[in-house]
């Protein structure tokens, strides 16, 4: 489904961000990417879709390698929800902005509208369709950015740190959204509980490079592994006795 | 500020002015204000008919008068300018209230009054009976797409900048600042740069999400169908008087 081979990337001011990631994503998984800050995580996101070229390696999205000639279809296959809402809703209306995407593939007239009713109806704000973005909550507007993409119809929904700056409620909400969806996800997140409750698997990248892949709960009861890697949980929180959502 | 709509000056309500298409309006408003800036400016009554059908309108848009009065503070300027006029103008004096004034700058001064609070209170009419959006939609097709797309993009953002500047001020003012003096608008110019990069930063992501949702170039279509013969001929009503008494004002002079 998603296939990294051997990523690396340098900016164009010198600093390395990826140094060969390696990363195999099958369909219907859902994947956290976790790492400290400066780990290469938006980096490597953003390779993701071609917005960044890759300096060495490839991506590969359902056997379509990311590259220029099919950048539009990559666009539609991978759904990137950025950190914050206001960078990905600029459109005057929810409605507009939500039908931006599908209309940049070339769909029109009913078949759009149809589209925005119902990425919007999946998360919960087909009655917002016709407010301005900036009246809504930021709850409301995190789940806005999430129709936004599922309106073009993607097979892998990559979130940027999608519980920041949510309260309980509001992260709970997008759970049950996520949880809802039928779609590959892979999620960056330094949100280690929401990590655990929401994807079986779990990547830690550190310094540009994977360093440890397999189910969540293993990787968050590693105590050294998280140590070496600026990974902490929160107080009081224990994965071993945390539990497992359906 | 109605939750769902617009912005501070818009009037929710479903007058025909409010269902009207926007593009009739915007060149009803263009064509009124010329017709007002062309007309004489001693001839005083032409003003009073063209207020007199400004008034009709603001009937038909039913938007209290009160509404429109409170916005119409933004010509302060220009009545300042106005009232200023009689007293800085030179040539021939003559007496006004009791008061020795220029005769020519009184007439420039109160058609100066008449002209702006006539356009003012147009143009605040037409804020007041239309969502910005649909105004971008009526622009469409009539402007080069990069303008309307700025547009857009500055309708979108400038909440979102308003209330960075609102939290910087906040964030100086609970550190112990408050700019009074000249010695401290250093500080303010260094918070309006850091405004300035923050709000050039958020473009450049706003113009990744763009390109992640597959941005060529265009904004997909905003605007609705094409206004009818009979939007413009309503539309055309008020400018059309307007020019009428101008053109009376030019023949009677």
């Amino acid at each position: 489904m998603l296939k990294v081979s051997n990523l690396a990337y340098a900016y164009p001011d010198g600093h390395q961000a990826l140094y060969g990631v390696n990363l195999a994503i099958e369909q219907g998984e859902r994947v956290a990417v976790l790492g400290p800050n400066g780990a290469g995580k938006t980096t490597l996101v953003l390779h993701l879709n071609g917005i960044l070229e890759a300096g060495h390696g490839s991506v590969e999205v359902s056997g379509l390698p990311v590259a220029k000639p099919h950048l539009q279809e990559i666009r539609r296959r991978v759904g990137l929800v950025f950190q914050d809402p206001d960078d990905q809703l600029f459109m005057p209306t929810v409605a507009d902005d939500v039908a931006f995407g599908p209309a940049n593939l070339g769909l029109e007239g009913e078949e759009l509208t149809a589209r925005v009713e119902r990425a919007l109806a999946q998360v919960g704000m087909a009655e917002h369709a016709k407010r301005p973005p900036h009246h809504l909550s930021f709850g409301q507007r995190r789940r806005v950015a999430v129709a936004t993409v599922l309106a073009m119809d993607p097979e892998i929904l990559v979130l940027d740190e999608p519980s920041s700056n949510l309260d309980p409620a509001s992260r709970r909400e997008l759970a049950d959204i996520i949880r809802s969806l039928d779609i590959t996800v892979l999620m960056v997140t330094h949100d280690l509980p929401y990590a655990l409750e929401l994807c079986p698997r779990a990547v830690v990248l550190s310094a540009g490079q994977i360093v440890a892949d397999g189910p969540t709960a293993d990787v968050l009861c590693d105590d050294a592994l998280m140590r070496a890697h600026r990974l902490e949980l929160p107080f009081g929180f224990d994965p071993r006795s945390a539990g497992t959502r359906p | 500020m109605g939750a769902g709509h617009g912005h501070r000056l818009h009037y929710h309500g479903h007058s025909a002015l409010h269902r009207m298409p926007a593009e009739c309006k915007l060149i009803a408003l263009l064509i009124f204000v010329l017709a007002v800036v062309a007309t004489p400016r001693t001839q005083y009554w032409a003003y009073g008919l063209d207020a007199l059908a400004l008034s009709v309108a603001v009937a038909c848009s039913r938007v209290p008068v009160s509404y429109l009065a409170k916005r119409m503070v933004v010509e302060t300027p220009f009545v300042v300018f106005a009232v200023l006029l009689p007293f800085i103008a030179v040539g021939e004096r003559t007496q006004f209230l009791g008061v020795t004034v220029s005769a020519d700058g009184l007439e420039a001064g109160l058609s100066l009054l008449a002209k702006a609070t006539l356009g003012v209170a147009a143009g605040l009419l037409l804020a007041a009976t239309t969502e910005p959006r649909a105004l971008l939609a009526g622009l469409e097709g009539k402007l080069p797409q990069q303008l309307v797309q700025i547009m857009a993009m500055m309708i979108r953002y400038l909440d979102v900048t308003g209330d960075q500047l609102r939290r910087m001020r906040i964030a100086r003012e609970s550190r112990g600042f408050v700019a009074t003096q000249p010695r401290h608008w250093p500080v303010l110019g260094h918070a309006a740069g850091a405004l300035f990069v923050r709000s050039y930063e958020r473009g450049e992501r706003v113009h990744l999400a763009m390109l992640s949702r597959g941005y060529s170039g265009t904004l997909p279509g905003l605007a609705p169908p094409p206004a009818s013969a009979g939007d413009w001929s309503r539309a055309l009503l008020l400018p059309a008087a307007a020019a009428l008494v101008a053109l009376a004002a030019w023949l009677l002079r």
